[in-house]
């Protein structure tokens, strides 16, 4: 019953155009090629002239291929029964199992209603002290993790998400490399995670437009399980390639670029999937972890940066751990009140005197004299290090805070740590040389 | 009126070309038509027979050969009591509202009133049969939570006008005449308790606009003693991200001492409004002993909220300002982020495939920004009393760079500037203003000498610091180094300020006065020390007992207790050789 059209005007990259009539924006269609058959999606009609991105890409397509719309949108199943399972970017089964056409869903739905969100107020607990203390992650907060290649962050990531305490795990691929995939799903499997958990894989060989779809498709079905009453944690691995996607498309579609080739909309765009993380006031929750890898380690890079701006925080993960300074959790303010008394005291302080040994570091190695104080900051910041930064180091956020507390005793005299002396009182750990508080 | 009905013939995002036949308006209302939809839409380019139209909403489903539907208005705001407590997005739809129709998500194509219409209010005139009125002066009042809400005579109206009728003392709902008016061409008019006004026009019927000088205070130590800000004056706060302008945007909402706040998240995250809508009813504004809320007003429009939206948000939250400042009330508005709305701006004129200018802006992006802050001001108002509209924007450069075109557009036509540096924020060091770079031209809340006595301190420190990095500490003679000590003290204990504590996060002027006065004196007074390390120990003991200081409430024994503390110590270590 639909019509088909077998003319295309023009194939520019992943766009064709046809012309057609009765088409509404952002519709899918079918075509058919030579070498299979591909959805599309109309992105600009003009005139009498459509547009439309191929998710399998241009190559192959012929001037004389079937086009077929589709009369919807791009849509994915939702059910109980997608978990365990691992599909592409664009939702069909990579695993051996079987297609699932069940309850579709739209993609890429509106947004939360900010009078319907509620204040985050719970801790995520990780069991890494530089998140739990320093950085502390908080249901339905959206953080991504900065890095460079080469660094362990999709290990990291998935330490997370085994450790949290969450109902479904969600992992979004983009551009991944096949390696990484396999670490994901075998970690999950060991784990037993698999089960409570559903894969999107979109890996560096498939087209480029599918790139585009897995986030999307990745927080639809989180939005649902959210809808249910679960707590859903999503991760997106990696949001530069999804970024270097859009900046593909926007280019082929002669867009004026902005900032280094990307389009104008890079931040709206990355606010759309970003923003779906939400604490609803009588259902679930979305969290969304993602990684944003710096080209060249350099934060002001459009993506860090725009990605910054929307995000609330963002961990630092660098030689393998993750910075104090930089990053951030702007949501952590929200439950660290109520952890116990000393952390916000301990996770300010801490950072200070971290600090302050970063810069004897540097007179250190300009040749100066080291005085009492430098020498103090140097064994502080050597034991801060191994003792918390690593991350191999796994302990609650309770023994984390008590360690910094010794930490800071073996080192320092309670005034000089600049703590309330409410709390020095309090936790300061006894010794016979450590003297009372001042 | 005749219906005006253009057709679409191209959708390329928000961007959709319409074909029309009638007269168009720059600028005017139209609806584009979609099965049961109605999209609103805002005409922005006009060619030949072809007009585009920016639509505030998703177009996805729209097609060739659809409807639009022209209106014939500009984008308006309707302007009422009722307006204050209330939550709308960009184009005032009252968002709890939608929620109650809608459920969780948000729905295009959903529009409400913004103001009750069923609500009715205490009208009590305040003008008699007869008296003659000009747009702007007062027909009467209802009383709006805390305030005395005036209902005027329309703003639109030109020349003198007489009063033919007015209202009773009684109830009223917002769409009731209250007024009748006639000018000397025999025209008539009705005035009702709601007008509308278009968004883009300034609202200007006062007597005339003063110059600021009062200061406006937000209880920030950093801000009221060195960068102060005027009421009806204009501030920015641009920062490279996670450097905490939001939170301070935040604390000046709660503590800043005006009338109204308007809140207008644009194209920021929504958690942060959540924050906001959640929080403000349970505190209790210390000025009014009532609920916060009472006086703030938010027009959301979130990062993932139509991006069109964003641009009408902040007009939006402009004029509703401009309106309260009518009242005689002293209005502040807070705009976070105006790097959205110029992003929105670029987002258009990209679809419209005009010249861009530097990183792709559009070139009308300065004259724009400008005419938006110039709608701030102090003005006297025809009945002799005085009101304002403070404007504070936060600007979110991009790579935190201040080099770029929204931030060089905005130093260019605010009156105070508070830079947020990424070096600041690392060391944790809030609120992270930088000391060294910003600058204000309104007068504050301390004498002049002293904050330049302590600006000095703070270079002296500053180059102090930089000179140790070359020559070490053991290369500095020890006077340098009291000095580099009394510059970390006053940053430690004046400018750092802990936004959590519940007594540390706001510092009312008095106080501030009171402690910058003592924190003077200890600068002033020369000190002496045995050596380096002596003279660093002091001042780390001296720099927690008056963080202590801080944390405690004034006019209790504790704090008289800590401040003899501190005079004993700076006694005891005082060089008056």
């Amino acid at each position: 019953m639909h019509k088909v059209y077998t003319h295309v005007e023009r194939i520019a990259g992943n766009v064709v155009t046809v012309r057609a009539t009765d088409v509404s924006y952002r519709e899918l269609a079918q075509i058919e090629t030579r070498y299979g058959t591909s959805l599309a999606q109309v992105i600009r009609l003009e005139g009498g002239r459509v547009d439309l991105q191929v998710f399998a890409g241009g190559r192959g397509i012929s001037t004389d291929a079937k086009v077929r719309f589709l009369r919807h949108t791009m849509q994915v199943p939702f059910s109980e029964s997608l978990l365990g399972r691992v599909f592409t970017g664009s939702g069909a089964p990579r695993d051996r199992g079987p297609s699932i056409h069940e309850n579709l869903i739209p993609i890429g739905g509106p947004s939360v209603n900010p009078a319907r969100r509620i204040i985050p107020r719970r801790m995520v607990r990780t069991g890494i002290p530089m998140i739990d203390v320093f950085n502390t992650l908080v249901e339905s907060q959206k953080l991504p993790v900065f890095s460079v290649a080469g660094e362990p962050y999709n290990p990291l990531l998935a330490r997370i998400a085994l450790q949290a305490e969450v109902d479904i795990i969600i992992l979004g691929g983009m551009g991944l490399k096949h390696d990484d995939y396999l670490f994901f799903r075998d970690l999950l499997e060991e784990q037993g995670a698999l089960s409570r958990s559903v894969l999107f894989i979109h890996t560096a060989a498939d087209p480029t437009v599918e790139c585009l779809l897995a986030p999307d498709i990745s927080l639809a079905v989180a939005e649902q399980f959210a809808l249910q009453g679960k707590r859903v944690l999503v991760l997106l691995t990696d949001m530069t390639n999804f970024a270097d996607a859009l900046k593909e498309i926007a280019i082929t579609m002669e867009q004026i670029p902005s900032n280094r080739g990307y389009p104008g909309d890079l931040y709206s765009q990355l606010a759309a999937r970003y923003e779906k993380a939400v604490d609803f006031d009588t259902a679930g929750s979305i969290t969304i972890l993602a990684v944003t890898t710096m080209p060249g380690d350099d934060v002001t890079h459009p993506v860090p940066d725009n990605t910054g701006y929307i995000t609330e925080g963002q961990f630092y993960l660098r030689n393998g751990r993750i910075e104090p300074f930089g990053s951030l959790s702007r949501l952590k303010q929200l439950v660290n009140s109520r952890t116990r008394e000393d952390h916000r005291g301990i996770m300010n302080t801490m950072v200070q005197l971290y600090a302050a040994f970063k810069e004897t570091l540097e007179k250190q190695s300009m040749g100066f004299r080291m005085s009492a104080w430098d020498s103090k900051l140097l064994k502080y910041g050597e034991r801060f290090e191994r003792e918390m930064m690593d991350l191999s180091v796994n302990i609650p956020l309770e023994k984390a805070l008590d360690l910094g507390w010794r930490i800071l005793a073996d080192c320092f005299d309670p005034e000089e740590t600049g703590l309330p002396t409410k709390l020095t009182q309090k936790f300061w750990p006894k010794r016979a040389d450590a003297g009372a508080a001042a | 009126m005749s219906e005006n009905i253009g057709k679409i013939v191209g959708v390329n995002g928000n961007l959709i070309t319409v074909e029309f036949e009638k007269p168009v308006i720059q600028n005017e209302v139209a609806f584009a038509l979609s099965g049961d939809l109605r999209l609103k839409a805002e005409v922005i380019r006009l060619r030949g027979r072809y007009a585009e139209l920016q639509v505030f909403e998703d177009t996805t489903g729209l097609k060739e050969g659809d409807r639009v539907e022209f209106t014939g208005d500009l984008l308006a705001v309707e302007l009422g009591p009722g307006l204050l407590t209330q939550v709308f997005d960009g184009l005032q739809n009252p968002l709890p509202q939608l929620a109650e129709q809608c459920g969780f998500f948000l729905q295009r194509g959903k529009y409400l009133e913004a103001l009750p219409r069923d609500r009715e209010w205490l009208f009590t005139p305040k003008v008699r049969h007869g008296a003659r009125v000009t747009a702007g002066e007062a027909l009467g009042a209802v009383p709006e939570g805390i305030f005395e809400h005036r209902i005027m005579v329309p703003f639109g109206l030109r020349g003198a006008w007489t009063v033919e009728e007015i209202a009773a003392k009684g109830p009223r709902k917002v769409t009731d005449v209250v007024a009748r008016l006639k000018n000397e061409e025999g025209e008539t008019r009705e005035a009702r308790l709601m007008q509308t006004w278009p968004v883009k026009v300034p609202i200007r019927a006062y007597a005339e606009r003063l110059a600021p000088t009062q200061p406006l205070t937000t209880k920030i130590r950093i801000v009221d003693t060195l960068f102060p800000v005027a009421r009806g004056g204009t501030y920015c706060i641009p920062g490279p991200f996670g450097a905490g302008k939001t939170v301070l945007q935040q604390l000046t909402s709660r503590y800043a001492d005006v009338d109204i706040v308007i809140i207008a998240a644009c194209g920021e995250r929504a958690g942060e409004v959540v924050e906001t809508l959640r929080e403000f009813p349970e505190l209790t504004d210390p000025r009014t002993g009532k609920s916060l809320m009472e006086r703030t007003l938010i027009i959301c429009n979130t990062s993932s909220m139509p991006v069109a939206a964003r641009e009408a948000s902040v007009y939006t939250a402009v004029t509703i300002a401009e309106y309260y400042r009518q009242m005689g009330l002293h209005a502040l508005l807070l705009a976070d982020s105006t790097s959205r709305w110029a992003q929105a701006l670029r987002e258009m004129s990209g679809r419209l495939e005009e010249i861009p200018g530097e990183e792709a802006f559009p070139a009308y992006l300065e004259s724009v920004i400008a005419a938006f802050y110039e709608r701030g001001g102090v003005v006297k108002l025809k009945d002799g009393s005085t009101g304002s509209v403070t404007i504070g924007g936060t600007v979110s450069p991009a790579g935190g760079n201040f080099e770029e075109p929204v931030t060089q557009s905005t130093l260019k036509v605010v009156g105070a500037f508070h830079g947020l540096s990424r070096e600041r924020s690392d060391q944790r060091r809030y609120p992270a203003i930088h000391p060294l770079e910003s600058w204000s031209k309104y007068d504050g809340i301390v004498k002049r000498e002293q904050v330049e006595f302590a600006r000095r301190i703070l270079r002296q420190g500053n180059e102090i610091s930089q000179m140790m990095k070359v020559v070490g500490e053991e290369g500095t003679s020890i006077e340098d180094f009291v000095v580099y000590l009394k510059a970390e003290y006053l940053d430690a204990v004046y400018l750092q300020q802990d936004a959590f504590h519940e007594v540390d996060a706001a510092t009312p002027a008095e106080r501030q006065q009171y402690v910058f006065e003592r924190i003077h004196k200890i600068l002033k007074t020369p000190l002496a020390f045995e050596n380096k390390d002596a003279a660093r120990r002091f001042f780390q003991r001296l720099t927690q007992t008056t963080r202590d200081w801080n944390r405690v409430a004034q006019g209790t024994d504790e704090f008289q207790a800590l401040e003899q503390r501190i005079e004993k110590m700076i006694e005891e270590a005082a060089d008056y050789a």
